[in-house]
């Protein structure tokens, strides 16, 4: 008889990898991605691939230059590539598509320690290096189907931006056109639809628990309606179901378990709308989310679970 | 009286693992006498047995082999007769080397005649006693001696006996066929432990898996006469991996918590295995200590998966060999189940008390799973039955940060392997926190 493999248990695995959950991932962008080419036009479908791209070149030359293990195939370039792509205007230029990518995986990622290692969520970062760097192609919106618009023709508000500057009473937001997305606004801001359908998807496949983005989404509604804003119009509008569905839960940086997840998507949700109402920026989806990533690790810290049956700690440090 | 739950409580966590429960559907075979049998003094938790008899000395069935006046041992008796070939270290699984007594069968099976039904037991005393004249350790797994267990300490009010059938880890069948063949020796097992100890709610805990276990065994509770008031009942329990681990056991039957470093009894519950009762029972009715098991025989590598009872000692290979044989070349042995079992060197090894199966499998199922980065997917977290953060024991190990550890209550850790079994990026996650614990350990002892 050959030598026996001698391993530790357990000695079954379950059937899940990394590049399934991936691949799952994917899936569940494909209705947001379908959503902006048919709004947009090809124009769209040009962006996503350059971004895609990049991430994937991006991703192994660096594991080649780190002469760490091949990683491209667990699938998370490919998914930071089509969120980062969601996250751009259609009329953005392609190099800068490819510097965001670079950003995104080169500095954010891979100097981090590759997957799992990256404390903030990398598409978005590169989003706000992008929007810092080049602060005007950043926020040329085009309409909803004017398939020819350039960067330099003139740019449509964004409904959010539109809420800000014009605020006219009689200007009342159509939720048919924000929930369908034929309006101006990133690839993937538009189409709340296309992304309740991917969302919804990835919550039945097991592969996001549904904490975050129900905690995000409700907490949104309810501070908006608080501050006496309109909360319908803000669920729908901007990066918010992109972000509360397919950013804030991102497994790398955000919490592990229930408890400290719960903290995060209220954080995530009161700082939105602290950011659209008092900012001097309309959209608050994308930096809550990566304030809320940095100060991840310090919500692990406080909000612990509690082992099985142990008796629950006495506060010893008083009120303080 | 108390309450009877009508369904099982809520608990945390636990694996989908796939069942195979291949071999329920037959009965047990007997091992004809095996040729030699290797008894390893160390079958159980505590310290080791010393042996008692000698090179070439004739022993009967049911004979003291090995004892020990330490509390924490139980003795080992001859599972053949015939003549002592020996007395020499055996390595067992786990690396310890232990001294094993080597007895070559005559091939007659004969029973020791000093051997006589014990007289009845009416004390708890009288009861742990002859747990450990039996030699009975817990059978599901742990091997933790049973006259332990008993030994309730006076302070502790136990009101709840729950009889562990749920028998969740994949492939393993032996207690199903020990409910199926035996039901009513468990039930007599049951009603006696119940008397002395008196106790007022005893539940049978069986995993939903097994609708003819639970079929069997309510028939047979339900008995007017042993039971007038009706205080031994049957629990069906979600079919989910682990509910068969003692503190998720405990918490599905009666919604309590087991403290980290506590044990059933503080809580007010025993848990007995159901070959534990029913192995009780026939020692009461017979005297004859412990040396036969029943072991599940599965495994992709197996040709005729089967139960079939054996002298405890019989060299794994002589029980496959009655089973067909190899259908496959095996690459890896377990000794218990996939989930905790011990995966082992050789077949030449013999079973031991505790064993409930042995499974064999072939160069698939033994392939090694590819181990990338973690991805913080908090899966290991969410299946954790004992509420602990797997992912960041695994770290706090590799950085041997025994205080982290220890804050991370790694020792409440029961090795169930739902982590691992969990984790997309195929973490040895079961395997840094054994090597966690041992930090600990080594710790705890400077
Ligand atoms: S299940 Fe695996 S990948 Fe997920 S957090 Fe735990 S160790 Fe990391
Ligand atoms: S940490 Fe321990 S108790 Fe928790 S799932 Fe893993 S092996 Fe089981």
């Amino acid at each position: 008889m050959e030598k026996l493999i001698v391993s530790s248990s357990p000695h079954f695995n379950g059937k899940k990898t990394t590049q399934n959950i991936m691949l799952d991932v994917i899936i569940g962008l494909t209705p947001a991605m379908i959503a902006s080419v048919i709004i947009f036009g090809i124009r769209a479908a040009v962006v996503i691939i350059t971004c895609i791209a990049s991430c994937v070149l991006s991703e192994y030359i660096s594991r080649r230059v780190m002469k760490r293990p091949q990683t491209v195939g667990d699938l998370s370039c490919v998914v930071t590539g089509i969120l980062l792509a969601l996250n751009l205007p259609v009329t953005i230029n392609p190099l800068m598509a490819v510097f965001g990518s670079v950003a995104a995986i080169v500095v954010i990622k891979q100097m981090f320690g590759g997957i799992g290692q990256n404390f903030v969520n990398p598409a978005l970062t590169a989003r706000i290096i992008l929007m810092n760097s080049f602060p005007a192609p950043m926020t040329h919106w085009t309409a909803a189907f004017d398939y020819s618009a350039t960067a330099d023709a003139v740019t449509t508000a964004t409904p959010l931006s539109g809420m800000m500057y014009v605020n006219s009473p009689n200007s009342a937001p159509d939720y048919w056109q924000l929930f369908l997305g034929t309006h101006g606004g990133c690839l993937g801001e538009t189409c709340a639809l296309a992304i309740i359908i991917g969302g919804v998807y990835l919550i039945i496949r097991k592969v996001i628990s549904p904490v975050i983005p129900v905690t995000y989404l409700a907490t949104v509604a309810v501070f908006s309606a608080l501050l006496g804003r309109d909360p319908l119009f803000d669920l729908l509008a901007g990066g918010l179901m992109l972000g509360a569905f397919f950013m804030a839960t991102d497994y790398t940086t955000s919490p592990l378990y229930f408890r400290a997840r719960i903290v995060f998507a209220i954080g995530c949700g009161v700082l939105t709308i602290l950011i659209r109402e008092f900012g001097s920026l309309p959209e608050g989806v994308s930096y809550s989310i990566v304030l809320m990533n940095i100060i991840t690790p310090l919500i692990e810290r406080y909000v612990k679970p509690r082992a099985f049956g142990k008796p629950k700690e006495k506060k010893g440090k008083g009120a303080a | 009286m108390q309450e009877f739950p009508k369904h099982p409580f809520r608990t945390h966590g636990g694996a989908p693992v796939p069942h195979h429960k291949n071999t329920w559907n037959a009965p047990s075979a007997v091992l004809p006498p095996p040729e030699r049998v290797i008894i390893p003094m160390q079958q159980h938790i505590g310290a080791p047995c010393k042996p008692t008899v000698k090179k070439g000395d004739h022993v009967y069935v049911g004979q003291v082999v090995g004892d020990n006046d330490a509390f924490v041992c139980a003795p080992i008796h001859a599972s053949v007769s015939g003549t002592v070939n020996s007395i020499t270290k055996v390595l067992l699984t786990g690396g310890q080397m232990t001294e094993a007594v080597i007895i070559d069968s005559d091939g007659q099976m004969e029973p020791d005649p000093s051997i006589a039904p014990p007289p009845p037991i009416k004390s708890k005393k009288e009861l742990a006693d002859a747990a450990r004249k039996a030699g009975l350790v817990g059978l599901g797994g742990a091997g933790f001696p049973a006259h332990v267990k008993l030994n309730v300490p006076d302070g502790k009010n136990i009101d709840t006996l729950i009889i562990n059938v749920a028998e969740c880890e994949p492939y393993v069948t032996s207690d199903h066929r020990e409910a199926l063949e035996n039901g009513k020796n468990v039930l007599d097992g049951i009603y006696k432990v119940k008397e002395i100890l008196d106790v007022h709610r005893v539940l049978i805990a069986v995993e939903d898996n097994k609708p003819d276990v639970i079929q069997k065994l309510t028939e047979i509770a339900d008995d007017p006469q042993k039971d007038p008031k009706d205080e031994v009942r049957v629990l069906a329990l979600k079919s989910r991996y682990p509910q068969g681990a003692e503190k998720v056991l405990v918490q599905a039957c009666t919604g309590r918590k087991v403290a980290p470093g506590q044990l059933p009894a503080d809580v007010g519950c025993l848990v007995m295995n159901i070959a534990s009762v029913s192995f009780l029972a026939s020692f009461m009715r017979t005297g004859m200590p412990l040396t036969l098991k029943r072991v599940t025989i599965d495994g992709s590598a197996i040709k005729n998966p089967q139960n079939v009872i054996v002298p405890i000692g019989t060299p794994i290979k002589d029980v496959v060999e009655f089973c067909g044989g190899y259908k496959s070349e095996p690459r890896k042995i377990l000794m218990g189940g996939p989930m905790m079992g011990i995966a082992i060197t050789s077949d030449e090894l013999p079973i031991l008390k505790q064993n409930n199966a042995i499974l064999a499998f072939d160069a698939r199922e033994a392939q090694q799973y590819e181990t990338t980065a973690c991805i913080r997917c908090g899966r290991c977290v969410a299946a954790c039955p004992m509420e602990l953060m797997p992912t960041k024991l695994e770290k706090a190990t590799e950085k041997k940060d025994v205080e982290a550890l220890q804050e991370l209550d790694i020792m409440t850790c029961m090795e169930c392997g739902c982590c691992a079994f969990s984790c997309p990026a195929g973490r040895r996650l079961v395997q840094a926190i054994r090597l966690g614990k041992s930090y600990v350990r080594k710790a705890g002892k400077k």
